[in-house]
C-alpha cells in the first residue's frame, strides 16, 4: 500500500520531519498556516521589510539561514502549501482551508507538528491596547520591522523573556525594565541541571548581562498588580509589588509570558491520548521516546508535542520521521540514536527551566476576582470561582458549560491554563484532576463564506 | 520614507520603505507594504477592534493567530484576521461594523 | 436492610431531573442514579428549542404542559435557564409546505397553542434578514429558546435542596424486581437501594434498560451535528426552523448563534461522540442560504451529544406494558428538550397517583410490539 505522508507545520521539527522523509524516497506533504516556513522561531518578514539575519535572528542566525537553506533544497521534493489550516479531522483526512476555501487532503502517516504559544498568567488590566505576549513582541520585531512600543515592560518569566527584552534594546528600544516573577538565581540547586543546557545557558546569562550593561533594571521575586491605561485603553503604566514596595513603572507597552504552551487542538481531534505533565502543568499527548502517538500512523514533535525549544524540535522532528521510516518498513536512519540521546540530555535541562522559571500558578489562582481571566468573553477570576462554588463544579468542562469561560474565539488558549489553575484551587482539588479543555472543530474560527467555498 | 509621523519610532528602518494607504473608519491612514493589517492598524488608529459585552478597544495579543483577538471587517463586511491579512493598497477597513454602533 | 425509597429513577438528564422534583414536591423520597454528571448527556448539548410548534399530534398535550412549566421556571427551581419566549418561525418553500403549516395550526389551536400564518411579504417585513426565498411561514409566539447546558443541573440542585438523593458518577450494575418494587445494585459497591416504583429515564440507553426488565424495544442513536458562531448584535429574534428541510438556527441573548443541521456519529457504547466536518460544512452553507447575513459571521465551535431515537420518532413515555411499578421515558429522538420538564411532571402522576390528566397514549411502549404479560 503506497504511503502519503503529511505533515503538519513547517517550523524546525517540520522541516527536519520532512528531510529525512525525502531523503529516504518519501514526497510528503507540509501544511502550514503560515505563509513562508520557519515556524515562529524563524519567523521571516515580508520581502520589503527585511533586515539583516544578524539583527533578525542573533546567536541563531547560522541556524536560520541553514533552516532556510534546508527549506530552498526541499522545494521541490515536497507538496509544499503555506497558507493552509487544517480545521477538522475525518477519517484518515484532514479538512483544510485557505483563500480558495475549503478542501480534504488524505494521509496514510501524519506528523503533526503545530508547535506552541505563550502560557499567559493574567493580570488586572492585561486586556489593555499596547500589552503582547512575549511571543507577539518578538513577532512585531521580527517579522514587522515595527515595536510593540517606545518605552517597554518586560513581565512574566522564562528565558524568552530576556531574549526578547534583549533583541528590543539591540534596536533600539527603550526597554523600561525587565520584570521577572520567578527567583530563577535562589535556584543554586538546580543550577548543575541548569548548566547543562550548556550554551543555551549561556545564552541566557550573556541576554542577562548585556541588558544589565545597559542599565536596563532586571528585578525579580516580582509580583505583577495592574496594567494602567488611558481613557482610549492604552497601556500608560505597569503596576507591581517588589521586594515589599509597590512601585508604578511608566510604559506604553508591556509584553507579557511565562514560557510556552503546546497547541494541543489537532491532538485532541485526532482522538491521540493525553497525560498530565506535572512539571509543566499541561496535558499533553503521550507518546513513545519517538514521537509514535496512541493512535495508529500519527506522530508528534516539536513544541506542539512538549515545550523542548527549537534544537529539540529538529531531532524530535527527526524521530517522527524515523519513526514513521520505521513503521513502513525502511529501514532507519543512522542518526536515531544520537537524536535519542539529544532528546534525553536535553530533558534534564528542560525540566530545570521548567521548573526555575515556574507558571506563577499560585498566584494565578489567588488572582483577585475582578481580573479579566477569559479575554473573549470578558469574564473575571470571580465568576469562575462562583461557578465552582454555585454549581459544584470541579471539571474545566463542565465549568465552561456553566459560565462560558473558554466557549470564545480563543477557543481556551489564552485563558485554560489560568482558568485550570482557578477551578483547582477553588474546589479543593489537584490541578490534574480539574481536566483539560476539548479540542473542538474548527481549530480555529472561520468565516462561514469561508467554510462553505469550495476549491475549484 | 514615511513622514514625520510619530508613530515612525515604533517601525524600524528598513532597506527601502514602500508606502501604501489605507482606511479605516473612514480616516485615511499610511502602512508600510509588507506589514500585516495588524501592523499597520497598531501605527495607524491604534486599535483593531472594540470588544462586545462592554466599552473596550483590542488591538491584538499575540500575533501568530492564535488569540483571535484582532478580527475586524472590510467594509463591505468582509472579515478578516488583521494578523495574518497582509495590508494592501486602498483597503478600506471598520473597526465597527454600522448596525454595532 | 436496605434504604426503601418511594422512588428511584435511572438516568439524571433533564426528564429524570425534573422527574425527581416532581415526585419529591408530591411527597415522595426519591433516589436518582446518573452514571456520569446530571445533564452531561444529551440534555446538555442539544440546540435548546422550546417548541410546541411543528410537533406529532401524540406529543402535543405533553409539550403544551411543559410550555406552562418552562414558563415558571423562576418559581420552580429558582432560575429561568435563560429561557425566552423569542417565538419560533417554521419557514415554507413551498405551496404545499404552506398547506402543512396551516393545517398544524389546526391542530395546534385545538391545544390551546397559538400560531400565525404569514406570507413571503410578512417575512419580509418583520424578518428582513431572511432570504427571499420563502414562501410563508408559521410563527407561534410563546415557542422560544433556553440554554440546555444549564437546565437538567438546575432541576437536579433544586431536587437536592427539597431532599433527593442524587447519586452522580454512579452506574447500575443490576437493577431488578423485589418484592414490594425493585432492589438497584450500584456497580461501585455501595449498599443496593430499593424502591417502590422505579423509573427510567435513562435516555439513549433506555432501551438497555428497559430490556433488563424484558420490555425489549430497538432504539438506535442519533447525534445531531451542532454548530456555534462568534456573538454579533442582535439579529435573529425567533428560533427558525424549516419545513421539510434539516436546518434550525438561533440567536442567543450572548450574542452568538447556534444552529444545526444532518447528524454526526455517536457510540453509545463507548459514550462518545463528534461532529462531522462534511455535515458542519453543509449545515454552515443552509444556514447561509436562510439567513445570508451569517456569510461574514465566524464559526467557533461544532459538537454533538447521544440521543437516542425510535422507529417512528416519537419517545417511549408511559407504564411499562408488562412490569408493574415500572415507568419509562425515553428515545426523544432529537426533540426531547422541550418535553423535558412536563415529563417529570407526568411520570411523577403516573408513579404515585397511578395516572395523569396529560394525554399520552401515543406515546405508549406498546405500540412496538405485542408485550406478553407474564403469566400469573
Amino acid at each position: 500500500m503506497s504511503t502519503t505522508a503529511v505533515i503538519i507545520g513547517a517550523g524546525p521539527a517540520g522541516m527536519a520531519a520532512a528531510e529525512m522523509l525525502v531523503h529516504a524516497g518519501l514526497h510528503p506533504t507540509v501544511l502550514d498556516e503560515g505563509g513562508q516556513p520557519g515556524g515562529q522561531i524563524f519567523r521571516k518578514p515580508q520581502a520589503q521589510l527585511q533586515r539583516p539575519l544578524e539583527k533578525l535572528y542573533g546567536f541563531d542566525a547560522a541556524r536560520a539561514r541553514r533552516v532556510n537553506a534546508t527549506f530552498a533544497s526541499l522545494r521541490s521534493k515536497i507538496d509544499y502549501r503555506p497558507g493552509i489550516q487544517v480545521w477538522a479531522v475525518g477519517n484518515e483526512i484532514l479538512h483544510l482551508i485557505d483563500d480558495s476555501g475549503s478542501s480534504v487532503q488524505a494521509w496514510t502517516h501524519l506528523i503533526v507538528a503545530p508547535g506552541a504559544m505563550d502560557r499567559i498568567a493574567p493580570v488586572r488590566g492585561w486586556t489593555a491596547v499596547g500589552l503582547y505576549s512575549l511571543g507577539g513582541a518578538q513577532i512585531a520585531l521580527k517579522a514587522e520591522a515595527a515595536v510593540i512600543g517606545r518605552r517597554v515592560i518586560f513581565a512574566g518569566s522564562g528565558p524568552l523573556l530576556y531574549l526578547v527584552a534583549y533583541q528590543y534594546a539591540e534596536a533600539g528600544v527603550d526597554v523600561a525594565a525587565v520584570l521577572e516573577t520567578g527567583h530563577p538565581f535562589a535556584q543554586i540547586a538546580r543550577l548543575p541541571a541548569l548548566l547543562s543546557g550548556g550554551r543555551l545557558f549561556a545564552r541566557g546569562l550573556y541576554y542577562m548581562a548585556a541588558l544589565r550593561k545597559r542599565g536596563i533594571p532586571i528585578l525579580t521575586g516580582v509580583r505583577l498588580q495592574e496594567v494602567i491605561r488611558d481613557s482610549d485603553d492604552r497601556v500608560t503604566a505597569l503596576s507591581f509589588r517588589h521586594r515589599g514596595m509597590e512601585q508604578v513603572e511608566s510604559c506604553d507597552a508591556v509584553a507579557l509570558g511565562h514560557g510556552l504552551r503546546s497547541e494541543t487542538q489537532l491532538a485532541d481531534l485526532l482522538d491521540i491520548e493525553f497525560s498530565f505533565d506535572a512539571v509543566q502543568r499541561q496535558w499533553l499527548p503521550k507518546t513513545d521516546q519517538d514521537g509514535r502517538s496512541t493512535a495508529s500512523n500519527i506522530y508528534l514533535a516539536g513544541d506542539g508535542l512538549s515545550i523542548r525549544g527549537s534544537e529539540i524540535a529538529e531531532a524530535s522532528g527527526r524521530l517522527a520521521a524515523s519513526a514513521l521510516l520505521h513503521d513502513i518498513g525502511l529501514p532507519a536512519p543512522s542518526k536515531v540514536e544520537r537524536d535519542r540521546r539529544t532528546m534525553r540530555s536535553a530533558a534534564r535541562f528542560r525540566e530545570a527551566l521548567e521548573r526555575t522559571f515556574a507558571y506563577p500558578h499560585e498566584e494565578v489562582a489567588a488572582l483577585p476576582d475582578d481580573v479579566v481571566v477569559c479575554r473573549c468573553e470578558g469574564l473575571s477570576a470571580g465568576a469562575i470561582r462562583q461557578t465552582v462554588e454555585r454549581c459544584g463544579e470541579a471539571d474545566i468542562n463542565r465549568v465552561k458549560a456553566f459560565c462560558r469561560v473558554g466557549m470564545g474565539r480563543c477557543q481556551g488558549r489564552l485563558c485554560g491554563a489560568a482558568a485550570a489553575e482557578i477551578v483547582a484551587a477553588a474546589s479543593g482539588t489537584t490541578i490534574e484532576s480539574v481536566g483539560r479543555m476539548r479540542g473542538q472543530a474548527p481549530i480555529k474560527p472561520i468565516p462561514l463564506a469561508e467554510l462553505v467555498r469550495s476549491r475549484p | 520614507m514615511l513622514g514625520k509621523d510619530p508613530s515612525k519610532s515604533r517601525r524600524l528602518t528598513v532597506a527601502h520603505d514602500e508606502i501604501i494607504g489605507i482606511t479605516v473608519d473612514g480616516c485615511s491612514y499610511e502602512a508600510r507594504l509588507g506589514e500585516t493589517v495588524l501592523t499597520a492598524l497598531r501605527m495607524a488608529n491604534g486599535h483593531v477592534h472594540s470588544f462586545e459585552f462592554y466599552p473596550e478597544k483590542r488591538a491584538g495579543f499575540c500575533l501568530m493567530s492564535a488569540c483571535q483577538d484582532c478580527w475586524l471587517w472590510h467594509e463591505d463586511g468582509r472579515r478578516l484576521r488583521a494578523c495574518t491579512t497582509r495590508a494592501e493598497d486602498g483597503m478600506t477597513l471598520v473597526t465597527l461594523l454600522p448596525e454595532h454602533c | 436492610m436496605s434504604a426503601m425509597f418511594d422512588i428511584a429513577i435511572i438516568g439524571g438528564g433533564l426528564a429524570g431531573c425534573s422527574t425527581a422534583l416532581h415526585a419529591r414536591l408530591k411527597g415522595a423520597s426519591v433516589i436518582l442514579f446518573e452514571r456520569g454528571r446530571c445533564g452531561g448527556q444529551a440534555s446538555g448539548v442539544n440546540y435548546g428549542g422550546v417548541r410546541q410548534q411543528g410537533r406529532h399530534p401524540a406529543e402535543l398535550s405533553l409539550s403544551r404542559r411543559s410550555r406552562t412549566i418552562w414558563g415558571s421556571l423562576q418559581q420552580l427551581i429558582g432560575t429561568d435557564c435563560e429561557f425566552a419566549a423569542t417565538g419560533h418561525l417554521k419557514l415554507a418553500r413551498t405551496d404545499v409546505d404552506m398547506e402543512d403549516l396551516i393545517a398544524h395550526q389546526a391542530l395546534l389551536g385545538e391545544h390551546g397553542i397559538h400560531a400565525d400564518i404569514l406570507d413571503a411579504r410578512d417575512l419580509t417585513r418583520r424578518f428582513p434578514y431572511l432570504s427571499g426565498r420563502y414562501a410563508g411561514g408559521s410563527y407561534c409566539g410563546e415557542d422560544g429558546q433556553a440554554n440546555p447546558r444549564l437546565v437538567a443541573p438546575a432541576f437536579a440542585k433544586a431536587a437536592r435542596a427539597l431532599g433527593v438523593v442524587i447519586r452522580e458518577n454512579c452506574k447500575i450494575a443490576v437493577a431488578e424486581q423485589a418484592e414490594n418494587g425493585f432492589v438497584i445494585r450500584p456497580a461501585d459497591g455501595s449498599p443496593a437501594i430499593s424502591a417502590r416504583r422505579l423509573i427510567n429515564t435513562a435516555g439513549a440507553w433506555g432501551a438497555e434498560v428497559a430490556a433488563m426488565f424484558g420490555d425489549v424495544v430497538k432504539e438506535t442513536v442519533m447525534a445531531p451535528n451542532m454548530c456555534v458562531t462568534e456573538p454579533i448584535p442582535p439579529l435573529i429574534g425567533p428560533n427558525l426552523g424549516i419545513c421539510g428541510g434539516s436546518i434550525y438556527i438561533r440567536q442567543a441573548a450572548h450574542g452568538s448563534v447556534i444552529f444545526g443541521a444532518g447528524l454526526g456519529v455517536a457510540d453509545a457504547q463507548a459514550l462518545r461522540a463528534r461532529p462531522l466536518a462534511e455535515v458542519t460544512l453543509e449545515a454552515a452553507a443552509a444556514a447561509v442560504e436562510m439567513v445570508p447575513h451569517l456569510r461574514n459571521v465566524l464559526l467557533l465551535r461544532s459538537w454533538t451529544g447521544i440521543e437516542g431515537r425510535m422507529p417512528d420518532g416519537l419517545p417511549v413515555l408511559g407504564a411499562s406494558p408488562t412490569v408493574e411499578g415500572l415507568f419509562h421515558a425515553f428515545g426523544f429522538s432529537g426533540h426531547g428538550f422541550q418535553l423535558g420538564p412536563a415529563v417529570g411532571a407526568v411520570l411523577a402522576e403516573l408513579s404515585l397517583d397511578g395516572d395523569t390528566p396529560t394525554s399520552i397514549s401515543g406515546l405508549a411502549m406498546d405500540r412496538f410490539a405485542p408485550f406478553a404479560v407474564p403469566a400469573p
